[in-house]
């Protein structure tokens, strides 16, 4: 939590002190390697000190992300140093970031969790981050616009109420939470249609998505066997049964194969 | 609907009042209030199934899920009743609406939809108990009862100018267009919650409006979003004090201000004056001045393939004449200037979408087209063509206008099956800005062309019109048409028309002139001796 929050200070200085290249440094890659909120321990629940973590791997031709002409935005357009591209795939020495890995089944029975801390998504440069990101039922979700032009934010779930709206200025921030666990619900903007992003909304903190090296940790669980499953925008879901006692860390890892040419 | 009413009597539980005014213990006026009272008591969700069944389910589906036999056609489609998305509410943006907002939609219809107004056939009992049916497509969504938004009332003075300013900082423009014509830079990106493509609402055309036209319907669409469209809700822009509530009513003033006072009433005569001199370019000051008269289109379901989705929903036409030359600006929106390959994404959609239609829709985006068609025998009614581009024995002669722009001018039997003239006598200059086409035609009243109508002063033309845009799939016969209206050239005005008035004029103005001077003789009398008029009544 402490991690993305300060990259999230560094985001809005970025954006004030020079428009420099961060949005393309990051390029939306995830910057939270493990679950805000198990990592804090911001929540009420049954948790433990046994933990799962692993790397994301990705065997394959990566697909080359989209360009995006950000033109019409020069607010947004003068934040990047090379033309900025959507970053659908974010893969390095054959790692695959942005995966929302996540406990589905295992958790003791009627154990309910709620999140005292909010988490936080911002617009700048014109898109979004994280781009991939977790939160809790009933965790507010405080967005950020960094950008001095206008955004809407939009949410699309299946389960839950959605909602649409608009932040025409820099500096604005709305909360808005979910009522229902959902994997994932898609957040678009209308005025800039390549703007994506993705909450998995579940019952339960233990949830991270990987980092630009593929890495993820899910802390904080109780000794258990669980069911744990790995979701990828494009590439689809997987998953993996593991066991963990007290204490202990299991490292297991995912495989995902590019797309077909 | 008469089966479907004699239901509903025979549902209510009405036996006990009508044996009540029976003894005269209650008025007929009472018993008929407690009745119908009772009647919408009573009625339920299943009361309600006959009704939806009977009128709703053709578009809406009989699940509730937006396919009805109807709906590949229509844009939007009808709504999807499982999600429980609603685009009007008095509620915040993502909350269900209220019983109240679900039966005002019924009541009055969606303006520029498919859906109509529902008021004048069903009745009160019968709508609420279809509000109550149709709540249970998404039962889930409606456990919660609906909170409706605090709407206050809108600010005394007019706020046009602060509105504008804040429509500008709001980045309305983004998708409404400078001009509000909704052809902003991200309308031709723009989806709804399925996908399927969207039109910004056109703020020029209040009268088509979804929610209404009146400046609180259009605050409360503000505050509140359309849901299931890119359309947000502006109060986190309150609750962050970027703009505050009565900046937002202004918005709607404005937003308000940008349509006619009134929706424009369609005449079948569209006049053109005689001038001494007529408009030489498109953009001239002049035309300001020149009457303008609204001619409805709409969608061209006739002649395959046909077209459920038109762009252009009416053109504005002026007309002048100098004797020799006819005039005529015509002028329409249509937020694209086709081609334009930042629509090429919208066009995608729109293939998509509407898959029900005849063929699939062009992968290339063709020009904008205008048809501008008139009959020969002007002065039989019975021989007027068929209205849809005349047929093999009665064809019609028309000016073909396309946005290269160029324009043809020959014969048409049957629509687009065209035969071009042997001379072109009329001419065109086009201009494209804000979302609106302006395209000015001359032509000579006296044609050589045998096929070709004389215009002459005093006499009326048949005259319709098919509008077509390029970047929605719109090609072939695809389109928005108009029935028959027609033109009709002033005569010139004899002189003595000018001198009898101008003598009546004068006479009046003189007479007057001795009336007022008598009056002001007696006032100075009356102040004289120290009363007035005023005082003594």
């Amino acid at each position: 939590m402490r991690r993305m929050m300060l990259g999230a200070a560094v985001l809005a200085v970025g954006v004030w002190g020079c428009g420099g290249s961060k949005g393309n440094a990051s390029n939306g890659a995830a910057g939270n390697s493990t679950s805000a909120v198990a990592q804090s321990g911001g929540s009420t629940g049954p948790t433990g000190n046994a933990a799962v973590s692993g790397v994301i791997h990705f065997t394959g031709a990566a697909p080359s992300n989209p360009k995006i002409d950000m033109s019409q935005e020069s607010a947004c357009q003068g934040k990047y140093k090379t033309p900025p591209t959507d970053p659908q795939y974010v893969v390095k020495d054959a790692k695959l970031g942005n995966v929302f890995v996540y406990v589905d089944s295992g958790l003791p029975n009627g154990a309910k969790y709620t999140a005292s801390a909010p988490t936080q998504i911002d617009q700048d440069g014109c898109l979004y981050h994280p781009r991939v990101f977790g939160a809790v039922v009933g965790q507010d979700i405080v967005i950020k616009n960094d950008d001095n032009v206008l955004h809407n934010i939009k949410a699309v779930p299946k389960v839950n109420r959605g909602f649409n709206i608009s932040q025409p200025s820099a500096g604005m921030t709305s909360k808005r939470s979910f009522s229902e666990p959902e994997v994932m619900v898609p957040l678009e903007c209308n005025v800039h249609g390549w703007m994506h992003a993705y909450v998995g909304v579940l019952t339960h903190p233990f949830f991270a998505t990987s980092d630009s090296t593929g890495s993820f940790s899910i802390k904080n669980l109780p000794a258990g066997t669980y069911t744990i499953k790995a979701w990828h925008e494009k590439l689809g879901t997987q998953q993996q049964t593991v066991t963990v006692g007290a204490g202990e860390t299991k490292n297991i890892d995912f495989t995902f194969s590019g797309p077909k040419a | 609907m008469r089966n479907t009413s004699r239901a509903f009597t025979q549902t209510a539980d009405g036996s006990s009042f009508v044996q009540a005014s029976t003894r005269g213990v209650l008025g007929t006026a009472m018993v008929v209030a407690l009745l119908s009272l009772t009647v919408s008591v009573t009625l339920h969700a299943q009361d309600g199934k006959a009704v939806y069944d009977k009128w709703c389910s053709g578009c809406h589906g009989d699940t509730g899920a937006g396919d009805g036999f109807g709906s590949k056609t229509m844009l939007p489609h009808p709504r999807d009743f499982t999600k429980g998305v609603y685009k009007i509410r008095t509620t915040a943006s993502g909350e269900i609406p209220t019983d109240a907002d679900l039966r005002h939609v019924i009541e009055v219809g969606m303006p520029g939809t498919a859906m109509p107004e529902w008021k004048s056939r069903l009745s009160d009992g019968e709508i609420g108990a279809v509000v109550q049916y149709v709540k249970t497509f998404s039962a889930n969504s409606f456990k919660q009862p609906a909170k409706t938004i605090a709407i206050g009332k809108a600010p005394s003075g007019s706020g046009v100018d602060e509105g504008k300013a804040v429509f500008q900082k709001l980045e309305c423009s983004k998708c409404h267009g400078m001009a509000g014509r909704a052809d902003g830079k991200s309308a031709p990106t723009l989806k709804d919650d399925y996908g399927n493509p969207i039109r910004p609402a056109d703020l020029t055309e209040n009268w088509k409006f979804r929610g209404g036209n009146t400046v609180t319907d259009i605050y409360t669409r503000l505050r509140t979003g359309l849901d299931g469209t890119p359309m947000p809700s502006f109060q986190d822009a309150i609750d962050n004090k970027l703009i505050t509530d009565e900046q937002l009513w202004r918005v709607a003033q404005y937003v308000h201000s940008l349509s006619p006072e009134k929706a424009p009433a369609p005449r079948e005569v569209v006049r053109a004056a005689q001038a001494t001199a007529l408009p030489t370019t498109v953009d001239a000051p002049a035309w300001n001045a020149v009457e303008k008269f609204w001619v409805p289109l709409v969608g061209q379901i006739i002649a395959k393939p046909r077209w459920f989705a038109p762009t252009v929903d009416g053109v504005w036409v002026q007309a002048l004449h100098d004797g020799h030359t006819l005039a005529m600006r015509i002028s329409w929106d249509d937020p694209s200037k086709s081609p334009d390959a930042t629509w090429d994404e919208f066009l995608g959609r729109m293939s998509k979408t509407l898959t029900d239609v005849d063929g699939p829709l062009a992968t290339q985006q063709g020009p904008d087209r205008l048809v501008v068609q008139f009959a020969k025998n002007p002065n039989d009614e019975s021989k007027k063509p068929y209205f849809l581009g005349g047929d093999a024995k009665s064809p019609v002669y028309v000016w073909r206008w396309t946005s290269e722009p160029r324009v043809e001018e020959g014969t048409e039997a049957g629509l687009g099956k065209f035969t071009a003239a042997p001379n072109v006598h009329v001419t065109q200059s086009a201009r494209y800005g804000d979302g609106q086409w302006q395209v000015l035609f001359t032509r000579p009243l006296v044609s050589t062309d045998s096929a070709a109508p004389t215009f002459s002063a005093g006499h009326a033309i048949p005259m319709a019109f098919f509008a077509a845009d390029g970047s929605s799939g719109e090609d072939e016969v695809r389109g928005a048409v108009s029935t028959w209206y027609a033109v009709y050239l002033d005569v010139p005005t004899p002189k003595s028309v000018y001198v009898a008035p101008i003598a009546m004029i004068a006479l009046s103005a003189g007479l007057g002139m001795l009336l007022v001077a008598q009056a002001q003789r007696r006032e100075r009398g009356d102040v004289a001796n120290g009363s007035s008029h005023m005082e003594e009544r």
